[in-house]
């Protein structure tokens, strides 16, 4: 099983990024191997559809999890169409945020969005 | 009309004035509704989409609505292989594929119709969408074209270019309330204009937002010239920009009490009073004078 979660930088004592679709990396641990692999997220940089080229990045990446602290409607729409649950991370590093998973400490993440698209012009 | 210079006042003569500003309130509306109000048989067309208020101040009797289209791609599950070319393709990130089947995000759209050119399968085909609506209306002189976009949408360009396609705008004068700031859909807003006004307050701040727009007249290559509204004693930080930058002013609107109210209550200020109709007068007298130079001089350079 895969457990992704949006991360600032490839270290597990990083706090979980602020945003699901700019996050620079995610961070995705496999609880069968127990290897943590960090996936460089070109979404970051989209002008616009971040959250839905996001969510297919973590689709193509088999991911089963996702910790996040917030998500967008278009990028929720993706993930769940692939059947990924969604947890609401606290406010700690990723690992204290698997840790927590694994102890079935965090609540699914229901409170979704409407994005923030659109500014500019 | 005696006001109309002769230059202007020939045989197929046409001019599109755009007003536009680099924030909200300084007073577009006001100008540009008052302006097109005075001109003989005027069109005034409101690009502010987004929020259009120009037609509360009008009251057109409408004559007709047309529903303004944008093309989104829909997918024929049946024919497709899940190659993904076209969410490799799209620029927009409109489109996912997703557990064995494509998604589309049709607000993300912008309908350039990449993905549907690109479908090795011929899987994708366009589809009608509506994103808005454009009412044609008349209030005495003045035929009111209103861009309405709908509430969701991300993007009044579509409208825009309708609205500045019309066929009503082929004749007379013309009177552009474009949206506030600089972003694209002024710039769309002002495209085909002749002549350029960009209103401004006396503040720091609305100096900032004049340069902004000046910054985009001049980039664009328009004429134009100032309108400096609220005016009070004291420090204007955009006229000073103004003479610094010497950028023409044709006009000067006094903080006004009187006019505000008016303004606020949805009347026509030179519709109902003959000093404010003498003082629109002679700011549409000046910058017809000025765009009709400026166009027999675009037209010889």
């Amino acid at each position: 099983m895969k457990i992704a979660i949006p991360a600032g930088r490839n270290n597990l004592s990083a706090d979980v990024y602020a945003s699901l679709a700019r996050a620079p990396f995610f961070a995705v641990y496999d609880t069968d191997t127990t290897g943590v692999e960090f996936i460089d997220n070109s979404a970051a940089s989209s002008q616009g559809g971040a959250g839905i080229k996001a969510a297919q990045i973590l689709v193509d990446s088999h991911v089963d999890v996702l910790i996040t602290p917030r998500c967008g409607q278009n990028a929720a729409d993706a993930i769940n169409a692939a059947k990924i649950q969604m947890y609401k991370s606290i406010d700690h590093s990723i690992s204290d945020n698997l840790k927590a998973w694994e102890e079935g400490k965090l609540d699914l993440l229901n409170d979704i969005h409407p994005g923030f698209h659109g500014h500019g012009g | 009309m005696t006001f109309i210079p002769a230059s202007m006042d020939m045989e197929g003569s046409n001019v599109k004035i755009a007003v536009l500003s680099g924030k909200g309130g300084t007073g577009k509306t006001l100008l540009a509704v008052n302006l097109a109000s005075i001109a003989p048989e005027s069109v005034y067309v409101d690009c502010d989409v987004e929020e259009p208020n120009g037609h509360l101040f009008f009251k057109p009797d409408i004559q007709s609505t047309e529903t303004v289209f944008v093309k989104i791609p829909e997918v024929r599950a049946s024919l497709c292989v899940g190659c993904r070319q076209c969410v490799d393709f799209c620029r927009f990130n409109a489109l996912a594929y997703i557990n064995q089947s494509l998604l589309i995000f049709d607000e993300m759209c912008h309908s350039c119709g990449g993905c549907t050119l690109i479908c090795p399968e011929n899987a994708l085909s366009e589809k009608n969408k509506s994103v808005g609506r454009i009412q044609i209306g008349t209030s005495d002189n003045v035929t009111v074209l209103t861009g309405i976009m709908n509430t969701g949408e991300s993007s009044g360009m579509p409208i825009i270019k309708e609205l500045l396609g019309n066929s009503s705008l082929n004749e007379e004068f013309v009177f552009i309330d474009c949206p506030p700031g600089s972003s694209c859909i002024v710039m769309e807003s002002i495209r085909s204009a002749d002549y350029c006004i960009l209103v401004a307050e006396p503040t720091l701040f609305g100096m900032h937002n004049l340069k902004m727009v000046h910054e985009l007249v001049t980039l664009m290559g328009k004429p134009y010239s100032a309108v400096l509204n609220k005016c009070v004693d004291g420090d204007n930080p955009s006229e000073k920009f103004c003479i610094d930058n010497n950028i023409r002013i044709s006009g000067r609107i006094s903080f006004d009490n009187k006019l505000g109210t008016l303004n606020s209550n949805g009347m026509i200020s030179a519709r109902v009073q003959s000093t404010y109709r003498s003082m629109f007068e002679s700011l549409l007298q000046d910058i017809l004078k000025e765009a009709s130079h400026e166009t027999v001089v675009g037209s010889k350079r």
